[in-house]
Formats: structure tokens, C-alpha cells, sequence
């Protein structure tokens, strides 16, 4: 048992570290919830991938370098660490991606990966549905059969990035019979293509951070179906244990944030407060908790294991951990610690307030645990 | 980087816990609270036999010159099964104080050890059974005597006062020592957590009221939810500061007392959500519930409270330390 780094890893860190350094916009960008801010995001990805730093664990045909699991986990912690900004293509990469690796064709791959690492084409997840949030497979937008395709009718919502994003995938009902799992096909779809409306929705820091999108007889080709028709329910769950599990929060950000908190906490902070140097430790604490989880999570995958509940135990951690984090740094600040001119923690506090909603709310996640993991009998649904 | 127990570490696990699974630890610790030791004292001995005791003691003292990593297996497994004694003063911390014939008593099991370093151990455990009661001040080792009986909230704790004697010697390494104190009962809670986590599963799982199993209420589940996620984000530390003490690294006082803390925090919350699971049933001195729920009291308080270890991190991550 160790967590010594081989060379290989060192030296793939040690380049990250240096071109991160002299690469990472010494102004912070726009928040890419902003038409400006996307566009500078979109800059910034890729530079990157020409750097092949957008999606080092893909292989090379896609953009990638092929890096090892561990290496990405070193990868997120330095991108973290230099205060790079935020992944304006992340739902496309840490959940379309890992999708299309384990059910998409060749030619999917080779259509979609590429332009997504370049970040010339941005991805939205429209997942939910205004009657269908946890419960997702009571969702009721429709595919209905047509020459060459489908067309998609109905209304998704809470969609991440969809305002100023190209293209976006998710669940619709395919076979008008069926109910709940069964009878759900995997589709993607044109942002911009005809019958398609989107209606932006400002979140709690007042930008469009959410879309709703209006599908009226919206034509999809065949080829842009994933995985079998009808199939989607099991496809969709790759997508989701992708989403809770390692590779949307790596730990890396939280790592960064605990560090900026000690920085505070050895600035401002006042020895005389237990309470507050507590919870900085604490803070600390879970940080590097799950960085060590997560490396034993890379040694039990690398050694032929699978992502199951686990990764609800994963989410379960984070979120919570975000959340104090960032009140722990605002709580320090004390009367400043309401400015948004403190605009990282005060940011960041908002989205972290998010964790437990998205991705499948933390209740869900408990249930997952207890009966997937526990084993504790299923309850009434 | 490999970070998982290899299947030695596995094994070695398994076979204590078998054995220990085997003897009625329940009746041992029981007993070890009513003064009638030679239960425990069996046990005691038949875990030396499998090891445990000799792991830290070097092997020209006829120890197994095991390492650290060992250790929190073993002592995981120790407050899995509520296992009385001063364990950790003789298979932990005496080894990182000496380096003498008293170790070969050690691995044998022949030899028990009660350890008093204050200011953060300032009471002696089970002194009445050790021979060898060594106070540690500063770099000085030096006999004591017990003194007044106290009374632990853990029945299975006997402590009592301390009254230092003659100069034994000087110690080997006595911050090594302290946070192999640490190390080794921090293993014990989340061993004690993983017991109450378990059991409260098994018990939610059979007992019924209106009309079905407990454990079909979300109210329940996520209760139950929250201590598995405390449990597995705790272990990973406790390895990590395992290695950090095989190593030496520089991190090991920082890592220690991270593991403690959360190991602590899970536990008190795998008892304290146990003992909601169970009802009345787990507040009864009968049932195995107690023998873990005061122990997680006592360890939570004893080898260095919860906010000397916050502050020990602290001190570490924000470079005031010392
Ligand atoms: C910042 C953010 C970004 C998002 N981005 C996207 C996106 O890009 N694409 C997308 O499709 N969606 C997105 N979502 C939506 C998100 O997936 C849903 O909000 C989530 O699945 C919960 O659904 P809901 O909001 O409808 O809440 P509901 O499902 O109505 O839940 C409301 C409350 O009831 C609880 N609850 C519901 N069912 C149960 C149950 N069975 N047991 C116990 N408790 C239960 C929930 O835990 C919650 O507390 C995003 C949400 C947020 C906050």
C-alpha cells in the first residue's frame, strides 16, 4: 500500500503544472452563464486542446493523450490548483463522452468527440423534465418514428449551459405504449435546429445559467440516436453514475478550495475563535478524505473494479463538503463575507448550495446507498 | 501508487477477526468490567499468538517487525469486536518507547503494558492487570504506581491515577510514539463504527413495525446512509496516516490527527445513529450495542481530544506549527 507517484505521473504533473502556470488568464473570466463569458470559455478550451490538456484520459483519435485514470486525477488537482477556469464543455465531457465510449458507434465517436475537445461544440444535458426531476423516468417528451429519423416533441427544463450551447442529449419516450423505464430512446439534438425554442432562466446570481427548451416536431437523424431505440433508460445510466461518480467532481476542486480557506484562515483568521478553526480543519479534512477515496477508487478500477453505489457515496461527500467549505470561508470573512466582490466564495457558495439538487438530489442518493450498498429492503416508490 | 490493503493485509484481518468471532468477546469484555479478567486475558493470549501483539516489536525481540499498516488492520478489527484491555499501550505505543527484553515479553503476549503520557493520556488504562506501568515525561520514562480508581463511561476502561516512581531510562521517540497512540485507537473507532454501522443495518432489516421492515422508511435509510458515507471517506485517512507513519514522513503528526478526528466524528455518529435504529432495545446494558456505544465515548476523548487534533492539522496546513 503507498501513494508514491511513479515517473511517468510525475512527469506528466510537472508539464501540466508548467504550462497551466504560464497559460491560466491571469484575469478570471466572464461567468460563462453570460453570452461574453461563454465565448472566452470556448477561447480558453481551446487553447487547451491544443495543448492536449482538454480531455487527457481520452485517446489520441478524440483529442486525448491517453492518460490514466490516476493522471487525470492529478491532472484535475493542478487545473484546480492554478486557479483555471471552470469547464464551460463539462456536461458533454464527463457525461455525453463516457456515454458515447461505452454505447456510441465508431462513427459517433469520430463525429462528436473531437469538435467537443476543441470546444467548438458545447454540449447541454436536457434530462429533466418539469414533471420529471428525481422520478426522470416519468418524462414524457416524445420521439415519434419518422423517414430517416425521429421526431422530438415536448418540454425539457433546468438545462445547464443550454442558453449559449450547440447541441444537447437526452431521454425521450419512443414507443407511446410504454411506461416509466421501458420505451426510451437516447437521442441528440440541434440547439439551434428548427422547432426548437429555448428560454433562458436566470439562476440565484442572476444570469441564464438554466434554459428550458421547447421541442416542437424537432427532426433528428438516425444516426444521432444512442445506443439501441428503446434502449435509453439503460444507457442513461452510464451518463448518471458518470455524473455522481468520479469524473464530474474530482477532487481537485475541493482541494483548491481547502487551501484558499487555510490562506484565509492564516490571514484573517482569529486564534481565539475554536469554533471557526475547527471547522477550517474540518474543512481541510474532508478535502483530503476525498482526495484518498478517490485514490483508492483509481486502484480498485485499475484493478478491474466498477463504479456501482459508490459513486453516491461520492456524491453524498462532496456536496456536503462544498457546502462547508465555502460557509466556513464566508463565516470567516465575516461583514465582507456578503460582498460579491468576495466574488469566489460568494460564487461559489451559491453554486455549492446547488450540490445537493443536482445530479440526482442527495435523498436519492441516500436511498441508492442504503438499499444498493447497505442492502436495506426497497421502499414504496 | 497502490492504495488498497494487499491481500496479506487482507488475510491477516480476516484471520483475527475469525478468531476473534469465535471466542465470545461480549463475555470477555463483561467480564473485563466486573474484575474478572481471565476471559479477556485468554483472549488476549490467543491474539498473540496469531500476532497481534508483536507486530511493532522488532524481530530480534521475536516480534513480527511489522509496520504501521498492520497495525490499523489489527486494531481495526480490535474495536470491530470490542476487545477489553490496554491494547493500544502495549502493541502500540511501548514498542515506540523501548528497545528491550520487555518487548519479547510483549510479542508473547506474556507482558501488558499500561502507558501514561500526559498531558493528553493523563490516566492509566487497566493498570491493575499491566506489569509494565511506564509514565512518560518528556523524554524520561519512569515507573508508576496506580492510584485512585476512576471510573471511564466505558465499563471495559479501568483507569486510575497515576503516581510516578523511580527513573526507568530514556525513551526511544516519544512523539512517535504518541501519534502511534493516536493511529492505533483511531483504528479502533472506525473499527467500533463499522460494528455499529452494521448492526444497525442487520437489525433494520428484521425488525418490523407497521406491519414491514424498518428499513423500508427513507427516514431510515438515510440516517444509515450518512454514517457508510463518514465510514468510507474516514478510512482512507487512517491508511494514509498508517503510511505517513511507516514512512516518516514529515506529514505523520498532520495525518494522525486528521484520521482521528474523522475516525472519531464517524464513529460518534455510527453510535449515535445505532442507537436511534435500535430503540430501547440498544439502550439496555444487555445488549452488545453499549459495550461500543460508551467506548466511542471514551476513545473520542482519550489519546488527544478532537480539538488538539484540529488544532494539530491546523497548525500543520497553515504552517504555524512549531
Ligand atoms: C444547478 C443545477 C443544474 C442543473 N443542470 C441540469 C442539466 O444540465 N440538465 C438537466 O436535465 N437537469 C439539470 N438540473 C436539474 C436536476 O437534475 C433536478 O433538479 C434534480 O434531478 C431534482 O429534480 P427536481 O428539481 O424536479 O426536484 P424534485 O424531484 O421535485 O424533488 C424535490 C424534493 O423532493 C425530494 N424527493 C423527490 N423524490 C424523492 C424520493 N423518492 N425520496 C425522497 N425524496 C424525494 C428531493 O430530494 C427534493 O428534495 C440541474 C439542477 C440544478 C440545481
Amino acid at each position: 500500500m503507498d501513494l508514491e507517484l511513479d515517473e511517468q505521473a510525475t512527469r506528466f504533473r510537472e508539464e501540466v503544472r508548467s504550462w497551466l502556470a504560464e497559460n491560466v488568464p491571469r484575469t478570471p473570466l466572464a461567468s460563462f452563464d453570460t453570452a461574453e463569458g461563454f465565448a472566452q470559455h470556448r477561447d480558453w478550451e481551446a487553447r487547451l486542446a491544443e495543448a492536449r490538456l482538454s480531455v487527457v484520459a481520452w485517446p489520441r483519435e478524440f483529442g486525448g493523450r491517453g492518460a490514466s485514470l490516476l493522471e487525470w486525477v492529478l491532472f484535475e488537482e493542478e487545473y484546480y490548483a492554478a486557479g483555471a477556469p471552470g469547464r464551460v464543455s463539462q456536461n458533454g465531457i464527463f457525461m455525453l463522452a463516457p456515454t458515447l465510449f461505452s454505447h456510441g458507434t465508431e462513427e459517433q465517436r469520430l463525429r462528436i468527440l473531437p469538435p467537443m475537445a476543441r470546444g467548438e461544440q458545447v454540449w447541454a444535458q436536457a434530462w429533466s423534465e418539469p414533471e420529471a426531476g428525481s422520478d426522470i423516468a416519468a418524462l414524457r417528451s416524445t420521439a415519434t418514428r419518422t423517414e430517416g429519423g425521429w421526431l422530438l416533441s415536448g418540454q425539457k427544463t433546468w438545462s445547464s449551459r443550454a442558453t449559449f450551447a450547440d447541441r444537447a442529449f437526452g431521454l425521450f419516450r419512443s414507443d407511446p405504449d410504454s411506461e416509466r423505464h421501458r420505451g426510451l430512446t437516447y437521442l441528440m439534438f440541434d440547439l439551434r435546429a428548427e422547432g426548437v425554442r429555448v428560454r433562458p432562466i436566470p439562476q440565484l446570481d442572476g444570469e441564464p445559467g438554466f434554459a428550458e427548451i421547447f421541442l416542437d416536431e424537432v427532426f433528428v437523424p438516425d444516426e444521432d440516436v444512442l445506443g439501441e431505440p428503446g434502449e435509453g433508460w439503460r444507457v442513461a445510466m452510464t451518463t448518471a453514475n458518470n455524473e455522481r461518480g468520479l469524473s464530474l467532481r474530482s477532487p481537485g476542486r475541493f482541494l483548491a478550495a481547502a487551501d484558499r480557506l487555510t490562506g484565509l484562515w492564516r490571514e484573517v483568521g482569529d486564534p481565539a475563535d475554536t469554533a471557526l478553526a475547527s471547522r477550517v480543519a474540518d474543512a481541510w479534512i474532508g478535502a483530503r478524505a476525498y482526495q484518498l477515496y478517490t485514490f483508492g477508487t483509481v486502484t480498485r478500477l485499475r484493478e478491474g473494479g466498477s463504479l456501482g453505489p459508490e459513486s453516491s457515496v461520492n456524491k453524498l461527500f462532496w456536496s456536503r463538503l462544498d457546502l462547508e467549505l465555502h460557509e466556513t470561508a464566508l463565516d470567516l470573512l465575516g461583514p465582507e463575507g456578503e460582498l460579491r466582490a468576495e466574488r469566489r466564495w460568494v460564487d461559489g457558495w451559491l453554486f455549492a448550495l446547488a450540490g445537493p439538487i443536482y445530479g440526482g438530489t442527495d435523498q436519492i442518493q441516500r436511498n441508492t446507498v442504503a438499499e444498493r450498498l447497505l442492502g436495506l429492503p426497497r421502499g414504496e416508490r | 501508487m497502490r492504495f488498497a490493503l494487499s491481500t496479506e493485509h487482507k488475510d491477516f484481518a480476516a484471520s483475527i477477526g475469525d478468531f476473534l468471532s469465535d471466542v465470545d468477546t461480549a463475555a470477555a469484555a463483561r467480564g473485563w468490567a466486573a474484575g474478572e479478567q481471565g476471559p479477556g486475558l485468554r483472549v488476549w493470549r490467543g491474539l498473540a499468538g496469531i500476532g497481534v501483539t508483536g507486530l511493532l516489536v522488532p524481530e530480534r525481540f521475536d516480534g513480527l517487525g511489522a509496520d504501521a499498516v498492520g497495525l490499523v488492520v489489527a486494531f481495526e478489527r480490535l474495536g470491530y469486536h470490542a476487545v477489553p484491555g490496554p491494547w493500544v499501550d502495549t502493541a502500540a505505543v511501548l514498542p515506540m518507547l523501548l528497545e528491550d527484553e520487555l518487548l519479547a515479553g510483549v510479542a508473547s503476549g506474556e507482558t501488558i503494558a499500561s502507558i501514561a503520557l500526559p498531558p493528553h493520556v493523563p490516566y492509566a488504562l487497566d493498570a491493575d492487570v499491566a506489569e509494565a506501568r511506564i509514565a512518560v515525561a518528556g523524554t524520561r520514562l519512569r515507573a508508576f504506581t496506580p492510584g485512585r480508581p476512576l471510573t471511564s463511561v466505558d465499563p471495559c476502561r479501568r483507569l486510575f491515577e497515576v503516581r510516578e516512581g523511580e527513573v526507568l531510562g530514556t525513551a526511544v521517540d516519544p512523539p512517535l510514539a504518541f501519534d502511534t497512540g493516536v493511529l492505533a485507537t483511531a483504528a479502533q473507532l472506525l473499527g467500533a463504527g463499522q460494528w455499529l454501522l452494521d448492526a444497525a443495518v442487520d437489525y433494520a432489516c428484521r425488525r418490523r413495525q407497521y406491519g414491514r421492515e424498518i428499513g423500508r422508511y427513507q427516514a431510515v435509510k438515510h440516517l444509515l446512509a450518512d454514517v457508510v458515507t463518514r465510514l468510507e471517506l474516514a478510512r482512507p485517512l487512517l491508511h494514509a496516516a498508517a503510511i505517513a507513519v511507516r514512512d516518516g514522513a514529515p506529514s505523520r503528526a498532520r495525518d494522525v490527527s486528521a484520521a482521528k478526528v474523522a475516525a472519531g466524528e464517524a464513529a460518534a455518529l455510527a453510535a449515535r445513529t445505532g442507537l436511534q435504529v435500535h430503540g430501547a432495545i440498544g439502550y439496555t446494558a444487555e445488549h452488545e450495542l453499549g459495550l461500543r456505544l460508551t467506548k466511542v465515548r471514551a476513545l473520542v476523548a482519550a489519546w488527544g481530544t478532537q480539538g488538539l487534533h484540529r488544532r494539530r492539522v491546523l497548525d500543520a496546513v497553515t504552517g504555524t506549527a512549531a
